[in-house]
């Protein structure tokens, strides 16, 4: 038995270390951490609860318009705002732009260096060396769709700038809408990005995984994980949020189900947190215990009842019935295209939709006291905040992200995270190059800057650093 | 190979005062002036540590030059975690080599606080002899040979969001932790593009560039936002708005503009696209040590500062905007 230790796993956002350990050239235990903690929460105690949207979008830079909505929602909630036509639907356009943004950016810049060679200068240099199937033409293509990909995630962002004012870190979605209603010539100019974005998607995004999933077609039966797929659903069809694009669910042993909320629980059993830091996310105290013994991670470990799920583009495209081939590394990889490609028609639709003539902004008056909970669909999975006002003031504040559903560690039952999961049983031929294992876990699209944690090592085994 | 001097440069950045900036104008001269052969490009090492990423994430927006030709054939990006495809210690390595092939000739970034608290295991990059290494031991082993080194963000500037109170991971700033070696901090929550390629093609080409007292550059950050908003006839005629999606002056909606430093008005985001007031939202001084904490409540007006009366509220320097130095 060997024990590899990848460290930093780049090509994410944020800091990701994995160790696994391989025995007779397969994978038969993996932890999972990240190696980054800011405390979000504990700054955000005191604070004017108006000001959560702007400050929890800057957790994450490549998702900060989904946080701003996670957040916005939560004090919609919390001060009983119904939000304007205009104030939905420019929310769904930013968020929603930055999905394709996020899934562009995934597959061309942060994935496609597992399966293809990039220009052997730098950053592409050094790598991995072995399992790289593609022949030269192929190759050269995919590596030159990364340069054109770089200018149409670009313009998805562009796109956003017309509603939102920048981005990364929007700045139109506010608790009560959005703070800038759409001008026709705004909605014009991102009518014309949408339909170069599109065409990507349409022709060299779709054509470029359908070549990646033939030729790593193995990949199809690789890299599971728990099986269990959880969304929260998210962008609102209609005033009253009550047909949605993604419904909410659970796919749970093998079965559709209702998605309960109040089933959702935190456990810190093996993560770096004092007692009280664990149970219902609106209920606990978030304190970090760096020193605490038995924890690996600073990671959380969210569950649904004492279920591991796993939450992202694939859990939305299954629920949905668009996409249900499979769970694996590549069926994810497929299911973000093909909800690339959704997005792309609800965006057409929402830019039809909105009419400069409608209101985007209600007013908000700030309860003395009051609970809310804002629960989305980041571009990566699920994503909640629970906010407790108390004097005016945030008195608590809660996010639990896709990646703390995905990179989890242990819980209290021993079972290990989707990721970790997902890692056993995986073919690790050449423990130098251990693509499979990267493969897998860029898979889940991590983002650890909002799934925050550290990692103590302890190594019984002979220990093979790569 | 034409060659561009700095006067030049300055003038293409917008130094002059011309409303153009680099993601105009700058392309085809900075490719020109600037490519080289690939060995030859100017070695970046980037790092991140309590970061976002929405730094890197927005450099990658840049249209002048496009990141893509900027990374191909403007520098050598040798070391980013989010875009490099090495992994493990095969990344780490590259660190070491660069620190020997290249003493006293790379550029180091730093994108992100440094937390020193827990004895650094808040932010961790890397092992060494199966220990996790403490960014901040990353990040003076990597600064001792560097150049010069460009904290980018508010963050690695100034401490930004992880540093504000009550700084749970005792973040610190750059200029907090690295000692004799040139600094420019280029602040932003997130930065623009051209902020970041602008000074550092100043750093590779011209050297130091001209820095105000919190060593940003004044090429970037020497104009009051408020002096250069498209509103600032509303806040003088007394038009202000009273919610976000009326019309008019910002200002007692919360706006920091006139307490804040930068070229957003002209510049302005994303290809020129937009910026946060042309969104109707204010400005939250993210460019000054003061963010977020002497920013929020975000949405209430700022303290009057100077004589009551006069049109332009100046800020206290020292006090407002002043603080690191």
């Amino acid at each position: 038995m060997r024990q590899i230790v990848i460290d930093p796993v780049t090509r994410l956002e944020g800091h990701l270390k994995v160790m696994v350990t391989v025995d007779k050239g397969v994978v038969c235990d993996a932890q999972i951490a990240g190696t980054l903690y800011r405390g979000f929460e504990t700054i955000l105690a005191g604070r004017d609860p108006r000001d959560a949207v702007f400050l929890t979008q800057r957790i994450c830079g490549v998702c900060p318009a989904d946080h701003a909505t996670a957040a916005a929602l939560a004090l919609d909630v919390a001060c009983e705002i119904e939000v304007p036509a205009n104030g939905r639907l420019l929310r769904n356009i930013i968020l929603g732009a930055n999905y394709l943004q996020s899934h562009i950016t995934h597959f061309y810049h942060l994935s496609l260096a597992d399966y293809v060679v990039l220009p052997e200068t730098a950053p592409f240099i050094p790598h991995y060396r072995g399992d790289f199937r593609l022949n030269q033409a192929a190759t050269d293509k995919l590596g030159s769709h990364y340069f054109t990909a770089l200018a149409i995630r670009r313009k998805c962002h562009e796109l956003i700038a017309h509603f939102a004012g920048k981005m990364p870190h929007q700045a139109a979605i506010v608790a009560g809408g959005t703070s800038r209603n759409a001008s026709p010539e705004r909605i014009q100019a991102a009518k014309s990005l949408l339909e170069e974005i599109a065409a990507f998607i349409n022709n060299e995004y779709e054509e470029d995984v359908r070549l990646l999933a033939r030729a790593y077609d193995d990949y199809f039966s690789m890299g599971k994980g728990c099986g269990n797929l959880l969304t929260y659903g998210a962008f609102p069809l209609n005033d009253a949020s009550t047909e949605m694009l993604f419904n909410s669910g659970i796919f749970l042993n093998g079965q559709v189900e209702k998605m309960d909320p109040a089933l959702i629980t935190e456990d810190v059993s093996h993560a770096w947190y004092a007692a009280g830091s664990e149970g219902s996310p609106d209920a606990v105290h978030t304190v970090a215990d760096p020193a605490k013994s038995g924890a690996y991670s600073f990671v959380k470990a969210p569950r649904y009842g004492n279920a591991v799920c796993e939450v992202g583009p694939l859990a939305r495209m299954w629920l949905s019935g668009i996409y249900t081939n499979g769970i694996s590394a590549m069926d994810r990889i497929v299911a973000r295209m093909l909800e690339a490609k959704v997005m792309t028609r609800s965006l057409e639709r929402w830019l039809r939709e909105v009419n400069p003539e409608n209101a985007c902004e209600a007013e908000v008056h700030i309860p003395w006291e009051a609970n809310g909970v804002g629960m989305t669909e980041a571009a990566r999975g699920a994503l909640g905040h629970w906010v407790k006002i108390n004097r005016g003031k945030i008195e608590r504040y809660e996010a639990v992200v896709p990646t703390t559903w995905n990179a989890s560690p242990r819980d209290k039952n021993g079972r290990m995270g989707a990721i970790e999961s997902a890692l056993i049983g995986l073919p690790v031929p050449d423990e130098a190059n251990p693509l499979s294992v990267v493969r897998t876990i860029h898979s889940f699209d991590p983002c650890l800057a909002c799934a925050v944690h550290l990692i103590t090592p302890d190594k019984p085994l002979g220990q093979f650093i790569v | 190979m034409r060659s561009l001097d700095r006067r030049e440069f300055l003038h293409l950045c917008g130094a002059t005062g011309t409303a153009l900036g680099l993601s105009q104008i700058l392309m085809p001269d900075i490719i020109e002036a600037f490519s080289g052969p690939a060995a030859g490009h100017p070695p970046v090492v980037w790092l991140q540590g309590g970061s976002c990423s929405g730094c890197s994430v927005s450099l990658l927006n840049s249209v002048g030059p496009e990141i893509g030709e900027a990374l191909t054939g403007v520098i050598s990006l040798k070391f980013h975690q989010t875009l490099m495809a090495a992994a493990g210690d095969q990344a780490m390595d590259v660190l070491g080599q660069v620190r020997k092939q290249y003493a006293g000739q790379y550029y180091l970034v730093i994108e992100g606080t440094i937390p020193v608290a827990a004895d650094g295991k808040f932010a961790t990059l890397g092992e060494e002899n199966g220990r996790a290494v403490p960014f901040v031991v990353r990040v003076k082993e990597m600064a001792r040979d560097a150049k010069a080194v460009m904290a980018v963000g508010s963050c690695a500037a100034f401490g930004g969001i992880p540093a504000a109170y009550p700084n749970p991971t005792g973040s610190k700033s750059v200029g907090e932790i690295i000692r004799g070696v040139p600094l420019v901090n280029v602040p932003g929550c997130p930065t623009h593009p051209d902020w970041v390629l602008g000074t550092l093609l100043h750093l590779i080409h011209y050297g130091v560039p001209e820095l105000d007292a919190l060593k940003r550059p004044k090429l970037f950050y020497n104009t009051l936002i408020h002096d250069i908003c498209e509103r600032r006839p509303a806040f003088d005629e007394g038009h202000f708005a009273h919610r976000l999606s009326e019309r008019g002056c910002l200002y007692k909606l919360g706006c920091k503009g006139p307490m804040t430093y930068a070229d957003c008005p002209s510049r302005k985001f994303n290809n020129n696209v937009n910026w946060c007031v042309g969104a109707n939202s204010p400005c939250l001084a993210c460019v000054e040590p003061s963010f977020p904490d002497d920013s929020e409540p975000f949405f209430i007006k700022m303290k009057e500062y100077g004589p009551a009366g006069t049109a332009t509220p100046q800020p206290h320097t020292g006090r407002i905007t002043g603080g690191g130095n």
